[in-house]
């Protein structure tokens, strides 16, 4: 894993800083990994610690202060087409006066397409997330699994090359996210996407990926990188019994519980500190 | 209670409340027997006399008509200006303190000048007239409604790529068309305020003229017809205008009791 200039997807040396001065708040310190072509890559991290931050900034939603997104070798600065987002509150991202067709259909309407093309695309997308029968619904009339689903056929029929998802399963029950889970995983294969999913669970993100990046506290840069070599296809139970899975599972956990740990402790000391001024 | 029942019981009160109403007022203007209250079954036939049949042409639908130009001029000036309005900070901060000063202006203190201006007897002084004061509500339903769409809406829009004119036409006007509409029913109630106001003072026709000469020549029960008239155009405008709102709004009263859940 090379960080040569080949890849469909360079985040490199990103950093991003609300704000000026003293009130200035480091969210993203440097952040540089690359997604191939093909791959599913999870991201994850201790709770704020820019994960989503970071999603816009390779998104082209959100400008890095410092650093760059290369898509193909050029510089992200607006949303590409190649790319599209699964955002985390599907209820505020799917249109409320459109039915579950007319969302579907949003994002293809000023792309250069005829109208059974538009039509097809729109049919095959809900077809894959298993949601042909709820075309004429609205999103609201759907749970949120469903609602999901159809955000993810939204994007699917956009056609993007690399499909970006923020946490899209953390306000799902968790049968439910398993099932999303392994929808994700089929989507991957029938429509050939790159996927770039960020989510604070970490099971998840072992089960979903070939690779993890894992995230330190905030301000952020990556901790470390793993390869998961766990075969495919994947199963929610078999899949999560092998001993690999839970090595995997274990030694991220690590790696996240020490990044929960060391800013509280420091802040113990802290407090230690001035308490000891005090006597 | 069942559904039905219910129902059934809800339009039964709305009809047994006003006609209980209606035989108070004429038991009362009965046994009063007050010039000033003409008895509710005198009003009554004035009111069939003049409005049902020969005056409705001469007088009900030049009113109707003006409330029609009017409300819509400012239903399309209201949304035309909101949005880019909502839209654009900068555009908030050069315009909003003009809007503010116009529309704490009551109508009758605009009326001599709007006469003098616009001529006094003409439909167009009482067209713009009725435009100039429903555009506000709208206006600023229309600002905020725009300012107020969620921005994981407009992040999503901006993912997409979708933007200019195909944006405001897709997410922009339908996320603020729920608070428009709230805006255009103030507009509409008002509409047939400044509608009477303006006949009043400067016109050969319409309801509110109708009210001037029958007042000036003493004429009670003509006047309370039209005053009943008035009440019912208003009543019927509103009713017209609900209708309107709840097909084009359907969605927003099912998401609402969806979130609600």
């Amino acid at each position: 894993m090379s960080m040569n200039a080949g890849r469909l997807l360079e985040i490199r040396n990103v950093g991003k800083t609300y704000g000026t001065g003293a009130k200035a708040t480091h969210a993203i310190a440097d952040v540089s990994f690359g997604v191939d072509d093909r791959e599913l890559v999870c991201v994850v991290g201790p709770s704020g610690c820019g994960k989503t931050t970071l999603l816009k900034c390779v998104g082209g939603l959100l400008r890095p202060t410092t650093g760059q997104v290369l898509l193909r070798g050029q510089p992200v600065t607006a949303p590409p087409e190649e790319m599209a987002l699964v955002f985390q509150e599907y209820g505020r991202s799917l249109m409320p006066w459109s039915s579950v067709r007319n969302n579907v259909l949003l994002p293809l309407r000023h792309k250069r397409l005829g109208r059974q093309e538009r039509k097809a695309l729109v049919e095959e997308a809900l077809d894959a997330v298993g949601l042909t029968r709820f075309i004429d619904h609205y999103p609201w009339q759907l749970s949120g699994g469903m609602q999901q689903r159809v955000a993810i056929a939204r994007a699917l029929a956009y056609q993007p090359s690399i499909l970006l998802m923020d946490e899209p399963f953390a306000s799902v029950d968790a049968q439910t996210r398993g099932d999303l889970e392994d929808l994700v995983l089929r989507v991957r294969e029938e429509f050939a996407v790159t996927i770039l999913f960020v989510t604070h669970d970490i099971d998840e993100s072992v089960y979903l990926s070939d690779r993890v990046v894992v995230l330190t506290h905030a301000p952020t840069d990556v901790k470390e990188m793993i390869d998961v070599e766990l075969p495919f296809p994947r199963d929610q139970i078999a899949t999560k019994e092998l001993p690999e899975f839970t090595h995997l599972r274990g030694h991220v956990y690590r790696l996240i519980r020490r990044e929960q740990v060391e800013p509280e402790e420091q802040l113990a000391t802290a407090t230690a500190a001035t308490k000891g001024d005090g006597e | 209670m069942n559904r039905r029942a219910y129902h059934s019981a809800a339009i039964a009160a709305e009809i047994a409340v006003p006609l209980g109403i209606l035989a108070l007022w004429q038991w009362w203007t009965v046994q009063a027997a007050d010039p000033k209250f003409p008895r509710l079954s005198t009003i009554l036939v004035q009111f069939r006399e003049l409005w049902l049949f020969s005056q409705f042409e001469l007088h009900v639908v030049p009113s109707l008509t003006r409330i029609a130009l009017g409300f819509g001029i400012a239903v399309v000036l209201g949304i035309v200006l909101g949005i880019p309005l909502g839209l654009s900070r900068w555009a908030r901060i050069v315009a909003m303190p003009h809007i503010e000063w116009w529309r704490a202006m009551p109508p009758p203190a605009l009326l001599p000048i709007s006469i003098v201006l616009l001529h006094s007897i003409g439909n167009r002084q009482k067209v713009s007239f009725i435009a100039f004061f429903c555009l506000f509500p709208i206006l600023l339903n229309t600002i905020d409604g725009v300012r107020g769409i969620d921005p994981a809406t407009i992040e999503t829009a901006r993912s997409y790529g979708i933007r200019g004119l195909e944006r405001i036409r897709r997410i922009v006007l339908p996320a603020a068309l729920p608070q428009i509409f709230a805006g255009m029913r103030t507009s509409l109630s008002l509409a047939v305020i400044v509608m009477v106001l303006t006949e009043y003072f400067s016109s050969t026709s319409g309801v509110g003229y109708v009210l001037l000469i029958s007042k000036n020549m003493f004429q009670l029960a003509p006047m309370w017809a039209a005053i009943v008239l008035i009440g019912l155009l208003g009543y019927l405008l509103n009713l017209l205008l609900v209708l309107v709102e709840r097909r084009v709004l359907a969605w927003h009263r099912g998401w609402r009791a969806a979130a609600a859940q």
